[in-house]
C-alpha cells in the first residue's frame, strides 16, 4: 500500500527520514508496531488518527525525544542509537513545534530564538540576532522581540517557537499538533505561517486534526491507529475514497460535525 | 432597530476606597473582628510603651563604667563599651582596618551589580567569586604582603559570624546545586545513590554534632602532627551542612520545571550541562528563591552554634562580655542588641528576596 517513495525528493534520492520496521513499548503496552516510512527531501506529510494512536509519539522518535525499541530510524542519513553524539546531531537539524509551545518562559522571545545558535552552533551573537530578527518576521512578529513569553498570547507564542526552530535552520520541521492548545481565533495564523513554510520547500511531518491545512499543504496524508500505519495516500483520494473501515469511520467522525 | 452604544467607563464606588473605608473593611467590618482589632490594641498598648521607655527614653547613653548607669532604663553604655569586642572579637585593633577593608571592598563591588545597565556585570561577578576570596584570604589572615599573621582564633564578634555566613552561603548553592542535580540523574544509578546518602546523612544530622564532630572527634582520626585550623574546620561543617539543605530546595525547583522545558530544550540539541544551565536552572532557581533564602536566614542564625566549639562569634562575645564582673546585670542589654543585628540582617536578606522576585518577573504565568 505504500504509495511513498515514488513521489520522491527533489534535491537527492536519499530520503530524509527513514524509519524501518520500527517498534516502541511502553513497559508492556505496545505502541508502535512495526512502522515503515519514508520522507523524501522537501515532502510535507500529515499524520492522523484518533488520540492514543501512537502518533505523537512516532514523530518523538525521529528526534529522539522517545527512544524506539526495535527497528531502525535514520535522519538525513544519520541512524539514531544510543550515541549522545549522533542524537544532538540529528536533533540540531530536526526542529520540533509542540503542543504547548515549551517556550522559556526567562528569556525573551528574541533569547528564546538566539540560545540554540549560539551554544550548539556557536553563531555569534550579533549574526545570530539578526537572523532570528529574519525569521520573527517570516512569522510576521518582529514587533514582539523584546517580549517575555508570559507576555505573549497563544497565537504569538506558538509562531515563536516555529521561529526558534527555524533558526537553528533545520532541514525536517515535524510539529506535534501545534493548533490543538489554542483558541480558535488564533489557529489561523499559526496555519498560515505553516503554509508559507510549506510553500518555502521545508521538509515537514505534522501531527494535526486540521483537515482543510492537511487538503491544502499535505503531499501524503497517514492514518494510525492503535499504533499502526493503516492507511496512507495523496490528501485528495485519502479524503474522498478511504480504503480502510477504520479510516472511514476516523474521517466521519472529525468531518461531520 | 436598537442599535448598541458603547458605555463609558465608571469609576468604582467611593465607599470602598479611603482610610475609613479601609478600616471599615478589614478592622471593623463584624463584631468578632472589632473584639480582636481592640484587643490588639490593648496587647500593643501593654508591650509598647514600656520597652520604648525602657530601651529609649529612661535609657543611659552615655559613660565609660557601670557606675555612669542609673539603672532606671537600658544602659547602653555596656555596649558602647564593649562595641569593638562584638564587632570584631580580639581581632588587634591596630589591624582591624583590614576587616574594615575586606568589608568595604565586598561593598564597594557588590554594588555595580545592582546597577541596570552595567555592561561588565559578568566579569565582575566573576571576580567577586574568583578572585576577591584570595584577597580576603591575605588581608584577614595575613602572614603575607608585609601584613601581620592573625590567627584565626583571635577572631570573633560579628566580623566572625559574617565570614562563616558568608563562605557558608557561597559554597553552600553551588555545592547544593550539584547535589541536587545528582540526585536527578536517573541514568547515574552509582552517583544518584551517593549524592542521596550524603544529603539525607547530612540533614539527619544536627548542626551541633556537625561542629563538634570537626572539632573533637576529627583530630582523633588525622595522623599525629596534621591539625588544619579550628575555624577552616567550622566552615567545612557549615558548609556541607547547608548544601545538604540547599540541594532539597534546589530539587524541589527542578522538580517543578514542566516536562515540555526539558523536551524543547533537547529537541534543539542543547546537551545535558547547557539545557540545565542555560534553560531549567535558571528558571528552578528563580522558583525557589523565597527557599534558598530562607536557608540563608536559617544559616545565618545558626553561625552562633559555633559558640560551643569555642569560637566567638557575635553571640559568644556578648556572653561572654556578660560574664564581665564589673558589667554584672547587663545581659539583657546584651541580647536585645544581638537580636537587633541579626534581625537587620536577616530583614536585609528578605527584602533582597522580594526584590529580585519582583525583578526576574516575566509576565503572567507560564
Amino acid at each position: 500500500m505504500t504509495v511513498a517513495q515514488a513521489n520522491g525528493s527533489p534535491g537527492s534520492d536519499r530520503p530524509m527520514i527513514e524509519l524501518q520496521g520500527v517498534h516502541k513499548w511502553y513497559d508492556k503496552f505496545h505502541v508502535l508496531k512495526d512502522i515503515n516510512l519514508s520522507v523524501g527531501s522537501g515532502e510535507r506529510i500529515v499524520i492522523c488518527g484518533p488520540s492514543g494512536s501512537g502518533k505523537s509519539t512516532l514523530i518523538r522518535c525521529i528526534n529522539r525525544l522517545e527512544e524506539h525499541q526495535r527497528g531502525r530510524i535514520l535522519v538525513d542519513g544519520v541512524e539514531l542509537t544510543s550515541d549522545l553524539k549522533n542524537i544532538e546531531k540529528v536533533r540540531s537539524e530536526v526542529g520540533m513545534v509542540f503542543q504547548h509551545f515549551n517556550l522559556f518562559p526567562h528569556l525573551t522571545a528574541l533569547e528564546n530564538c538566539v540560545l540554540a545558535p549560539m551554544w550548539v552552533r556557536k553563531t555569534p551573537r550579533k549574526e545570530a540576532e539578526e537572523a532570528a530578527m529574519q525569521f520573527l518576521e517570516r512569522v510576521r512578529i518582529p514587533e514582539q522581540a523584546m517580549k517575555y513569553p508570559g507576555q505573549l498570547s497563544g497565537g504569538q507564542q506558538q509562531r515563536v517557537a516555529i521561529a526558534r526552530s527555524l533558526c537553528m535552520r533545520p532541514k525536517v520541521m515535524l510539529f506535534d499538533e501545534p493548533t490543538s492548545a489554542l483558541d480558535p481565533e488564533m489557529i489561523k495564523e499559526v496555519l498560515d505561517v505553516m503554509v508559507s513554510l510549506a510553500e518555502s520547500g521545508m521538509t515537514m511531518l505534522c501531527v494535526t486534526h486540521e483537515m482543510g491545512f492537511a487538503k491544502t499543504v499535505a503531499n501524503r496524508v497517514i492514518f494510525m491507529d492503535s499504533g499502526e500505519i493503516i492507511e496512507e495516500n495523496e490528501p485528495g483520494a485519502f479524503f474522498t475514497n478511504p480504503q480502510h473501515d477504520r479510516t472511514k469511520l476516523f474521517l466521519s467522525q472529525i468531518l461531520n460535525h | 432597530m436598537a442599535t448598541l452604544q458603547k458605555q463609558a467607563d465608571l469609576l468604582p464606588p467611593v465607599v470602598s476606597t479611603g482610610i475609613v473605608g479601609w478600616l471599615r473593611k478589614n478592622l471593623f467590618d463584624t463584631p468578632l473582628n472589632a473584639a480582636l482589632t481592640l484587643l490588639a490594641l490593648y496587647l500593643l498598648y501593654l508591650t509598647v510603651p514600656p520597652f520604648l521607655e525602657w530601651a529609649l527614653l529612661k535609657a543611659d547613653w552615655s559613660g565609660t563604667r557601670s557606675a555612669d548607669c542609673s539603672r532606671a532604663g537600658a544602659c547602653w553604655v555596656f555596649i558602647e563599651v564593649r562595641l569593638n569586642q562584638f564587632m570584631y572579637g580580639f581581632y588587634p585593633v591596630a589591624q582591624q582596618w583590614r576587616v574594615n577593608l575586606t568589608v568595604a571592598l565586598l561593598v564597594v563591588l557588590v554594588l555595580p551589580l545592582f546597577i541596570k545597565r552595567f555592561a561588565l556585570k559578568r566579569w565582575l561577578a566573576a571576580l567577586i567569586l574568583l578572585v576577591y576570596p584570595v584577597i580576603a584570604f591575605h588581608l584577614l589572615v595575613g602572614g603575607s604582603f608585609g601584613l601581620v599573621h592573625v590567627e584565626t582564633s583571635k577572631w570573633g564578634g560579628l566580623f566572625l559570624t559574617l565570614v562563616i555566613a558568608v563562605v557558608g552561603m557561597v559554597a553552600a548553592l553551588p555545592l547544593g546545586i550539584l547535589l541536587a542535580l545528582g540526585r536527578r540523574a536517573e541514568n547515574m544509578p552509582v552517583l544518584k545513590a551517593l549524592c542521596v546518602a550524603f544529603i539525607e546523612l547530612w540533614r539527619g544530622v544536627p548542626l551541633i554534632t556537625v561542629l563538634f564532630m570537626s572539632s573533637v572527634m576529627l583530630p582523633f582520626f588525622l595522623p599525629e602532627g596534621l591539625n588544619f585550623d579550628k575555624l577552616l574546620r567550622a566552615l567545612i561543617g557549615v558548609a556541607l551542612f547547608e548544601a545538604a539543605y540547599m540541594a532539597e530546595v534546589v530539587r524541589g525547583g527542578l522538580q517543578g520545571i514542566p516536562k515540555g522545558q526539558y523536551e524543547a530544550a533537547d529537541a534543539l540539541g542543547l546537551g545535558y550541562w547547557k539545557s540545565t544551565f542555560l534553560v531549567t536552572l535558571p528558571q528552578a532557581l528563580k522558583l525557589v528563591i523565597p527557599g534558598i533564602v530562607n536557608t540563608f536566614i536559617a544559616l545565618f542564625k545558626d553561625t552562633s552554634l559555633v559558640l560551643i566549639i569555642g569560637l566567638f562569634d557575635l553571640l559568644g562575645s556578648i556572653q561572654a562580655a556578660n560574664s564581665d564582673t564589673n558589667w554584672l546585670g547587663f545581659s539583657v542589654e546584651g541580647y536585645v542588641f544581638a537580636a537587633c543585628v541579626y534581625w537587620v540582617f536577616c530583614f536585609g536578606m528578605s527584602r533582597y528576596s522580594q526584590w529580585l522576585e519582583a525583578k526576574l518577573h516575566t509576565g503572567h504565568k507560564r
